[in-house]
């Protein structure tokens, strides 16, 4: 008994610094798992959403150039953290990162979009109809504030489809997600209400609904409440062939969600760092619900003990998914991206460097022009 | 042959020794591990204690997008579907342990019935939450619709169901291995004084093993207090106060595994740490309070 008692000092002080160093450890563990490409490959983590689109490409990269990239999908918050703790050499983020993220990371980070997303308005409607939706009273829906199905706002704007004397219960995402972004992003641009409360994020205050865990979540509850209405990825909603409303955009059109539909939305004057919402652009034919899906890596590769060779790995990579990769989008529902977004990504890409050697930076920026030469 | 002898003890000291060291060595690690948990969970939490302070347990907006963080609400819930559960669990559990700790001790009977019963501790919660999906949020919602509330299907009541079929085991283990240690001496007396089988239950066994059973059921609260998968997916994760018992609302557990993978910010962050270094707090607690009595009881 005694010698136990004796034990119990040093057994806390030993937990305590378990506790607080591990933070450091996993930085010098990831950092030097990153110097090797040939044996370790390249390392990867974030946005869950384009998961099926990159262990796509990153398979066929891998059978063509012979180099493995482990692409962890674990959330795009992960996926910023990760990058910012230099454990991994690429992130991957849904939204963009905002100011106050990239001012606490330790270097400059530049956003590579790499497809785009969209979010669709389903329902659990008797016969599936396809409902036509203002951004006004999507968003009274969404406050509460528009109660029953027939109420005259959406009757008026779906004449001939019979609505039935039903409360619209609202299903949204409990979990923090990229989609609830996108979608609390368009909604905060068409209501100035929503801007101020509850805004946009991840996850939200919600003024009214239920909860689901994940798209299959909030699918299953849709499914299950007659007169519920909600949003899921437009990926999820062509898989399961689920109702989708069209929406007015900021032209005055009704739009459907599709593939063409969202790319078409990025037909706009993007900004050099693409870091942009593409919710509510003015493109006349582009659907209002959508997003970029971003790579991210640091603009400078030289950090840490990092590898030149790592760093073009990671370079040649991305250049690939930007490029060649684009294929293999729509066949698995993801939009690819329009030309001038390649076109603005290859300029991203170009200005990374490796340290402060020109010469090196000058291969770099050879490289890329050849690779994208010899593929177009 | 004599120094022989002594070679093969000094050898069976040594395996002795190094095993013991093993042993000691191993034990201490899961020792380290639990109070290196506590460590990260109270470090991490120092940015939301400062910048909250008390106002983290009874604020009621939980708002990441303006960035306060009250938990009143997961609070509430959390109690609410907890002791739910326990109020519809105990009948049930205090039935099974007396069936099993009395009318049937032995045999094909009582050993099917307790296999079955430990076999609910060991099915994933996962199962509970999509069983309680496809069956019990029908049901539920028919009932809503007859007492005239929304019929949401999920809330408070749906999930406090599916946890007390999830902690009945938990509970029902112990108290029916308290019920079987009621001395025979005791029933034998009672009923030679012309007791029957029903007074003997409640005059000689349950005032006998009143904390035992008591115990029993706080470790199954323990057990309610964490369980995530199967509440989050029945609860309706709403982020204001619930009502009443019909109503969505929200855990501790079910915030923490709906939001954690996706929090941005510091304040963020650390919140949902604090929460749930408070779940660890409440629940070694009511662990140690339960073992307590336990150890009292049986000695």
């Amino acid at each position: 008994m005694i010698n136990f008692r004796k034990l119990i000092l040093p057994l806390l002080i030993v937990a305590f610094a378990l506790a607080s160093c591990g933070g450091n450890d996993s930085q010098k563990e990831g950092s030097n798992q990153a110097s090797d490409v040939k044996s370790n490959g390249i390392l990867g983590a974030g946005a869950t959403f384009p998961y099926p689109f990159y262990s796509k490409v990153f398979d066929v990269y891998n059978k063509e150039k012979g180099i493995k990239v482990n692409y962890q999908s674990i959330g795009s918050g992960g996926g910023i953290k990760q990058l910012q703790n230099k454990t991994v050499d690429f992130g991957a983020s849904d939204a963009p990162m905002s100011d106050e993220e990239l001012s606490k990371s330790p270097a400059a980070i530049v956003h590579i979009p790499t497809c785009l997303g969209a979010v669709i308005i389903t329902y659990n409607l008797p016969g599936d109809p396809v409902l036509k939706f203002t951004p006004e009273v999507l968003a009274n829906i969404f406050f509460g504030k528009i109660k029953k199905w027939n109420d005259p706002n959406i009757v008026s704007l779906n004449p001939g489809v019979k609505l039935p004397d039903l409360a619209i219960s609202i299903v949204h995402r409990s979990d923090g997600s990229g989609t609830t972004f996108i979608f609390s992003d368009y909604l905060s641009k068409v209501s100035p209400e929503w801007n101020t409360k509850p805004g946009k994020g991840k996850s939200l205050d919600w003024p009214v609904g239920l909860g689901a865990k994940g798209n299959e979540g909030v699918s299953g509850l849709l499914k299950q409440t007659p007169g519920s209405i909600g949003y899921v990825e437009l990926v999820y909603a062509l898989q399961n062939k689920m109702p989708a409303a069209q929406l007015k955009n900021k032209a005055g059109n009704f739009v459907a969600a599709s593939l063409e539909s969202s790319s078409a939305a990025a037909n706009i004057d993007l900004p050099a760092d693409m870091r942009v919402s593409l919710t509510n652009t003015d493109a006349a034919n582009g659907y209002p619900i959508c997003s970029f899906t971003y790579l991210l890596l640091y603009k400078d590769q030289k950090y840490d003990n990092r590898t030149e060779a790592s760093a073009k790995a990671t370079v040649d990579l991305v250049n690939y998914v930007i490029h060649d990769g684009q294929k293999y989008a729509q066949s698995l529902g993801y939009a690819p991206l329009p030309d001038a977004a390649v076109k603005k990504a290859e300029d991203i890409l170009k200005s990374v460097t490796y340290g402060d050697k020109t010469s090196q930076i000058t291969v770099f920026n050879n490289s890329i022009k050849n690779v994208a030469v010899s593929r177009k | 042959m004599i120094p022989a002898i002594t070679f093969k003890n000094n050898g069976i000291n040594f395996k002795e020794k190094a095993f013991k060291k093993t042993l000691t060595l191993l034990a201490i690690l899961a020792v380290v591990i639990l109070i290196a948990i506590f460590f990260t969970l109270l470090i991490n939490s120092f940015p939301s204690l400062k910048a909250l302070g008390a106002g983290f347990f009874y604020d009621k907006t939980w708002d990441p997008v303006a960035d306060e963080y009250g938990a009143l609400p997961f609070l509430v819930g959390t109690l609410l579907t907890s002791f739910l559960a326990l109020i519809i669990s105990t009948p049930f559990s205090i039935a099974v342990a007396i069936f099993l700790g009395e009318y049937y001790k032995k045999g094909i009977v009582a050993e099917t019935f307790k296999n079955v019963i430990d076999l609910l501790a060991g099915i994933p919660s996962v199962i509970y939450g999509f069983w309680g999906l496809f069956v019990l949020v029908p049901v539920v919602r028919v009932i809503e619709l007859k007492l005239n509330l929304p019929p949401y299907g999920v809330g408070i009541f749906t999930s406090s169901i599916i946890l007390a079929i999830m902690i009945l085991p938990f509970s029902v283990s112990l108290s029916r291995q308290v019920i079987s240690m009621v001395p025979d001496n005791l029933k034998e007396a009672a009923y030679s004084l012309g007791a029957t089988r029903f007074e003997v239950i409640t005059k000689i066994i349950i005032p006998y093993t009143k904390s035992g059973l008591f115990a029993g059921l706080l470790l199954a609260l323990g057990r309610a207090l964490g369980e995530t998968m199967a509440v989050t997916m029945l609860i309706g994760n709403t982020h204001s106060i619930p009502t009443g018992i019909f109503s969505p609302g929200n855990t501790m557990a079910s915030v923490i595994a709906n939001e954690f993978s996706e929090a941005t910010g510091k304040i963020y962050t650390s919140a949902l740490i604090e929460m749930a270094l408070f779940l660890f707090v409440v629940a070694t607690v009511i662990n140690v309070i339960g073992k307590q009595i336990i150890k009292r009881f049986t000695i």
